[in-house]
């Protein structure tokens, strides 16, 4: 069947901040002991403070039916932060994960990314791991931090992060 | 497991690699993506935390005391998916600069007055039939510093979710006519075939006597379907 044809995207632009965040909109999960907090960053390493990181994750168990959403601007040095909790494996064979949407004044269309965890055995198995060259296989996988996870977003550059076609 | 959405037609979109609009030079990937098919967590259905709509929030112009100042629109259409299927219970959330062409945000440094009786936020959810509608009034254009006399056309930004977190979608519409589209590096980044898509039409059905112009808009996201692919997908 042919299909309608689609909308074509458009950036966020520089102004959604009166807009698009809410409060609470940082908090995937009330009371969540996770936190993962990280960086925007541009092909020159500085920080993209009009970004807006979006994330989809599935709970405790693995269940995606609850559909966890959280949003957050970026601050102006390009720093986001969510409360929420460690995903379960979705499937067997999964490696539990969050999926993230990243918006910015500058970006045509949104990107994908995942966060992985560092140091989970299920990792080495998972499916959507397995597609990612070797070498930057690392930018998916969050940091320990003191306060919880560091994951840093790299729009461009040497250590660009991993972006997939979904 | 989660229904696969329809990959063709996606040549809709903008390269993000455009450098008629400057600001893509330093945030745009230059690895190529890693394809994913039919993901299981992004086919997954975001429930959003950000409260029921109320009933005030598609209409922009009664958010404040008074009135705002500019011409009063509605904007209204269906939300489809690439089956044609309109998608009802969509969240539709809009934002815009008020009728001088200045956004209500600190950042905004324009030179043009804001209007004490205007936000520019609205947010709605389309009904059985997919439709949604916003009350309004028309945004102005604004200067940008993208290169010399860049004037943005009046555009109203929209944000729609889709099915899944694949089919999430962040646009713009502009108005018909409007002579600042074919000097517009956002709007042209988009082929030449897509870029009318954008366009609302003038529409005398949407319009109310003695008070209102109407537009209408349809939005497209993607929809279910397993076996398409692109060109040159495998």
């Amino acid at each position: 069947m042919p299909g309608q044809a689609l909308t074509p995207a458009q950036t966020v632009g520089p102004f959604y901040g009166f807009a698009l965040p809410y409060p609470g909109g940082p908090v995937v999960v009330e009371g969540g002991e996770l936190r993962l907090s990280g960086a925007v960053l541009d092909g020159a390493g500085d920080p993209v403070p009009d970004a807006l990181v979006e994330v989809l994750q599935a709970d405790v168990r693995g269940r995606l039916d609850s559909g966890l959403f959280g949003r957050c601007p970026t601050a102006p040095e390009g720093r986001f932060a969510f409360t929420t909790v460690r995903p379960g494996p979705t499937a067997d064979g999964c490696a539990p994960h969050l999926a993230v949407i990243v918006h910015a004044r500058g970006l045509l269309l949104h990107l994908h990314t995942r966060v992985y965890f560092p140091g989970e055995p299920l990792n080495a198995a998972d499916p959507v791991l397995a597609k990612v060259p070797d070498a930057r296989r690392g930018t998916l996988i969050a940091a320990e931090a003191e306060d919880g996870y560091r994951f840093d977003i790299r729009l461009q550059g040497p250590d660009e992060t991993v972006f997939f076609d979904v | 497991m989660a229904t696969p959405l329809r990959r063709d037609g996606r040549d809709a979109h903008p390269d993000r690699d455009h450098p008629a609009y400057r600001s893509t030079a330093l945030r745009h990937p230059k690895q190529p993506l890693v394809p994913l098919h039919d993901p299981e967590t992004e086919l997954a259905r975001p429930f959003l935390g950000a409260g029921p709509v109320a009933p005030l929030d598609h209409d922009l112009t009664a958010q404040h005391d008074g009135p705002p100042l500019g011409e009063r629109i509605v904007v209204t259409g269906r939300v489809l998916d690439g089956n044609g299927t309109p998608l009802a219970g969509q969240l539709v959330e809009v934002w815009q600069a008020n009728a001088s062409g200045r956004y209500a945000q600190a950042e905004d440094r324009h030179d043009a007055p804001l209007d004490p009786n205007f936000t520019g936020v609205g947010r709605c959810l389309t009904d059985a039939a997919g439709v949604y509608r916003f009350v309004t009034v028309k945004p102005g254009p604004y200067p940008w510093r993208n290169h010399d006399k860049a004037w943005r056309p009046s555009h109203i930004h929209f944000s729609l979710f889709g099915t899944a977190f694949a089919s999430r979608l962040i646009t713009q519409m502009y108005f018909p006519g409007d002579p600042l589209l074919p000097y517009d590096p956002v709007m042209q980044s988009v082929n030449p075939g897509a870029r009318e898509r954008m366009v609302a039409s003038f529409d005398l059905e949407a319009t109310v006597d003695q008070w209102a112009t109407g537009y209408r808009w349809d939005i497209v996201l993607r929809g279910p379907g397993a076996a398409l692919f692109e060109e040159g997908e495998g």
